[in-house]
């Protein structure tokens, strides 16, 4: 796979998050990181990324309703 | 253009409302507005925007089942449609909905929207030619006939000489094609033929028969999986309707424009594309179905079921298999489909209820975590 999926209009952009701010997000939310949704190690979105199993994700989703989303996932392997 | 005063103060309130909210407010405001009124404007949204929200422990569930379920009854049940653009058939109406809440693997109309590139994606010529270049063609296409001969043990096949020049390609061409399957034959290419012989001794017919079964399927020319194409127009510009998808190749393309080119395959977007896209395919296919059946369905609804399906990181359909099967509680997976298996696991595993949802808790007639059910009292003693 040669083509740059990051560009398509379906695939928003992911970028990891630091540990402070993973820290602050659980603290909001009253979980703990591994409660949030899941992404896979592997998924094609974050496979530039290089992360590992138990960080954090960030998607800045576009939304119908609300423009832009901030949205969380936890890295898992698979 | 607003003031850059009025711009800071809407800017403030970044955390507390979210982007389309704050347009809209900056939008309708008159440009002379104070500072003060300004402020007091986007107080008040904060809190209509607060009491807007939904509350912890309403059901939103079962109100989005009810709000996709009730338009759903008026969908047509016919499986194929014409779409109005030659003889491609496109599954709409509520056997797409249930396609794509099931997550089926294997779709009834598989279909790609492929967009070019700028200089591309003006000339009918050049996208019929690119159109014909990405369709899948087989080595059987081009045969007029196979001829087997038993005394001298050789398979001569008989090409279409129009067709491979249609095509741009030579007899040359198709051996290489095929090259890999015909190991242990000699090949030998004619004016409009190709002749097989076994190498070394003649061995038995069979193998040359077997020999013709497998070449007949090679892939010479185009994209695996792709079927039909069908270039038509779109606005200003021609696109490539294909029937049959292959998005991974596809997107690979220096011509496809890689960011609008899409499947209608949810799978196929989650293998290429990642969980992300899929949540968004899933809102996109499901909302076009229902704007095409001119229902109206509140997007937040579909929002929900897609965010369901793809919380663990893969694509779930809404069956027995999938997002049912995560439920913690056994009472209410055997609620849903097959009771009896799910109870006989359940007692064979030792399985323990915890009660801590709605459906089990209807069953065994006691107050459901919903709404006025859900906050619990606790007692300070002294």
């Amino acid at each position: 796979m040669t083509a740059d999926i990051s560009k398509h209009a379906l695939v928003p952009k992911h970028t990891k998050v630091s540990d402070s701010e993973k820290d602050k997000i659980c603290a909001a939310h009253n979980i703990n990181s591994m409660q949030l949704p899941k992404i896979f190690k592997e998924d094609p979105a974050i496979s530039k990324l290089g992360v590992k199993a138990g960080d954090v994700i960030k998607i800045e989703r576009h939304s119908k309703t609300a423009g832009v989303v901030s949205f969380y996932r936890v890295v898992i392997d698979e | 253009m607003k003031s850059d005063e009025t711009q800071k103060i809407i800017a403030g309130y970044k955390n507390v409302l979210p982007i389309s909210v704050r347009d809209e407010v900056e939008r309708s405001l008159p440009s002379t507005i104070s500072k003060s009124n300004a402020t007091q404007i986007m107080d008040e949204t904060v809190a209509a925007y607060n009491a807007a929200r939904i509350n912890a422990g309403e059901s939103v569930g079962l109100v989005s089942a009810e709000s996709i379920g009730e338009p759903g009854t008026q969908m047509t049940l016919n499986t194929f449609h014409f779409a109005g653009v030659a003889e491609m058939n496109i599954t709409t109406g509520l056997p797409r909905i249930i396609e794509i809440f099931d997550a089926q693997k294997t779709l009834k109309t598989p279909i790609m929207e492929v967009f070019m590139n700028k200089p591309h994606n003006t000339n009918m010529d050049t996208i019929k030619k690119f159109a014909a270049s990405i369709k899948e063609t087989l080595f059987d296409e081009f045969v007029v006939e196979f001829s087997l001969n038993i005394f001298e043990q050789t398979l001569k096949v008989t090409l279409h000489k129009d067709l491979l020049e249609e095509h741009d390609l030579t007899e040359k061409d198709l051996i290489k094609a095929i090259k890999t399957k015909a190991k242990g034959f000699s090949v030998e290419s004619s004016e409009g033929s190709i002749l097989f012989t076994q190498k070394g001794k003649a061995g038995e017919i069979k193998e040359l028969y077997n020999l013709k079964e497998k070449i007949r399927v090679v892939k010479v020319k185009g994209l695996k999986g792709i079927k039909q194409v069908l270039p038509v127009k779109r606005d200003e510009e021609y696109i490539v309707l294909t029937s049959g998808t292959n998005l991974k190749d596809i997107l690979d393309l220096p011509e496809v424009d890689v960011a609008r080119t899409t499947s209608n395959d949810i799978h196929e977007v989650y293998k290429v594309l990642g969980v992300e896209a899929v949540r968004q395919a899933i809102i996109n296919e499901v909302y076009k179905v229902i704007e095409a059946q001119g229902l109206n369905i509140d997007v937040r609804h579909i929002m929900l079921v897609a965010d369901l399906m793809t919380t663990n990181g893969n694509v779930k359909g809404i069956t027995r298999y999938g997002v049912v099967s995560e439920k913690a509680s056994v009472l209410a997976r055997a609620s849903f489909e097959t009771p009896i298996k799910h109870l006989i696991n359940a007692a064979l595993e030792g399985e323990i209820d915890n009660l801590t949802s709605v459906v089990e808790n209807v069953m065994i007639n006691q107050p459901v975590p919903l709404g006025t059910g859900l906050p619990g009292l606790v007692t300070k003693m002294k």
